[in-house]
């Protein structure tokens, strides 16, 4: 099959990477939310500890 | 224990990433076949390897953790295919863009990298059922050990016999990776390759981190409900 | 430890000739399932590729049935207790399971291989029997390995009838491709070039590997 032009190949070069981009992004956004929670219950335990 | 090091590797990777980037967009020539389309290359390829390694990468955790029976190697080897079997999404998605881009279709049976990771993602997706369904902790992690060294020591098998199968059938001609590359885009894709493998690790000692400080929380939590209790 | 196996090995092989569980089901099921690719593929009569990919398919998913129901006995009865219990090296169950799933499969094929012959196959199986033969042994080896060491993975999980399947056919795909290929030229009209050697080499080492690598790692199954 010929190249595809540039305008309908970019599309799906963009889309290849928009994937690529779009996992680590997700990924990191769930780790940094479990993250966020650690530390919420740490702060919540360390409260505790005091009374 | 697991963060050592995670704030340095982390500016690596980014910083690897970035120029990985840059060298694809702007010094990699166009491919005189696939033209701009061959960009995917770059992203797709690496996935795949790092995923591939990660998977017997795990299933070298698998037999530490047999042969140790210490619970943290089954914990890094959980880590270690959780990431690949992601990556491998990854890896199956821009591979249907790159098919469809090249051939027209969204999945072509030519490429055996493709369709050998196929085969290795729908086994490794059944690692999550299978460790699910056994209750007990410490029979879970070694029955989970025992089929990451199986599909472990699966995959190349796999591998060779895809590639025999493909190569007899259907002459490969999306045979991109390795060999007979031109110099430069050999150096953008092993630049994209290191991106890939520091991305990986970064994640990878992230996610521990995160588990083990959960692990400690839990832990901690206990002691103190007893020390109440008491 | 070679006589423990052999001893299991003998129990299970009477367990199979007094209730005659698995290996009928397995051939029945084999047949039923070439009169489904008949209508599925709406043929009368397959050769070369279709015809080996069809058997070999078939094969694997009688496979799938027999290695589900490998522990069923010690299951049911309560005997994997027992059989733990006693001073039985791991590596004699592994070697007693795999062995009868051999077996198994083995006299599955007795029936099922000239059955599709008969029913579904266009050419003559004729003078290729040693070579088929041959090929169907060594893939029996391979299943026979990898299908007790999924079974004892799956054997106590409460999924089991799912994961059996999902285990067992991706990494059994190495062994068709092989199979599969290997067969492939003894079933065409006219007889062309065979690659055997080639093909003959992968399924023995897909067979070598499993074989050490479920041994080594059985132990750590089935425990408690």
């Amino acid at each position: 099959m010929p190249a595809l032009p540039l305008d309908e190949a970019g599309k799906y070069v963009a889309g290849a990477y928009v994937v690529f981009v779009t996992l680590i992004v997700i990924y990191v956004a769930i780790l940094g939310a479990k993250i966020a929670r650690i530390d919420r219950e740490i702060s919540e335990l360390a409260a505790e500890d005091e009374e | 224990m697991y963060s050592k090091g995670l704030k340095p590797l982390s500016l690596a990777t980014v910083v690897t990433l970035a120029t990985a980037m840059a060298l694809v967009f702007f010094y990699a020539p166009l491919d005189a076949d696939q033209g701009f389309v061959q960009k995917i290359f770059y992203v797709h390829v690496p996935m795949a390897i790092v995923a591939l390694c990660g998977f017997v990468a795990g299933g070298v955790m698998a037999i530490r953790h047999l042969r140790s029976g210490d619970p943290s190697w089954d914990m890094r080897a959980y880590v270690a295919i959780h990431l690949s079997i992601i990556l491998g999404v990854g890896v199956l998605v821009t591979g249907s863009i790159w098919a469809k881009a090249s051939w027209g279709h969204w999945w072509v049976w030519d490429e055996p990298v493709l369709v050998s990771f196929l085969v290795v993602f729908l086994l490794y997706c059944v690692y999550y059922p299978l460790r699910f369904s056994i209750e007990d902790p410490e029979r879970q992690a070694r029955y989970a050990s025992v089929f990451a060294i199986a599909a472990g020591a699966f995959v190349p098998l796999n591998f060779v016999a895809v590639r025999l199968a493909e190569a007899y059938t259907h002459p490969r001609v999306l045979s991109q990776t390795g060999g007979s590359l031109p110099g430069d885009m050999r150096l953008t894709f092993l630049v994209s390759l290191l991106a890939m493998a520091l991305l990986f690790v970064t994640l990878w000692k992230l996610e521990l981190t995160a588990k083990h400080a959960s692990m400690e929380l839990k832990k901690l939590r206990r002691k103190l409900n007893a020390r109440v209790a008491a | 430890m070679i006589r423990a196996a052999k001893a299991i090995l003998r129990k299970d092989l009477l367990l199979e000739l007094r209730t005659k569980e698995s290996v009928p089901a397995m051939t029945l099921f084999t047949l039923t399932v070439y009169v489904l690719f008949h209508f599925g593929l709406d043929r009368d009569s397959l050769d070369g590729e279709l015809a080996s990919g069809v058997l070999w398919v078939t094969l694997l998913l009688a496979a799938v049935i027999g290695v589900t129901r490998l522990f069923a006995a010690e299951r049911e009865q309560g005997g994997i207790d027992a059989l733990l219990l006693a001073p039985v090296d791991r590596t004699s169950l592994f070697l007693a399971k795999a062995g009868a799933l051999f077996l198994f499969l083995s006299a599955v094929e007795l029936v099922a291989v000239p059955a599709f012959a008969l029913m579904l196959l266009g050419p003559d199986l004729g003078g290729t029997l040693p070579e088929l033969i041959a090929i169907l042994l060594l893939a029996n080896l391979g299943i026979a390995a990898v299908g007790a060491l999924v079974a004892a993975l799956a054997a106590e999980t409460r999924a089991r009838e799912l994961i059996v399947p999902l285990l067992l056919l991706p990494m059994l795909v190495p062994l068709l491709i092989a199979g599969a290929q290997a067969t492939e030229p003894f079933l065409r009209q006219q007889q062309g070039p065979d690659d055997l050697g080639r093909w003959l080499g992968l399924l023995t080492l897909y067979d070598v590997v499993f074989v050490l690598l479920s041994v080594a790692v059985f132990d750590y199954l089935l425990e408690d």
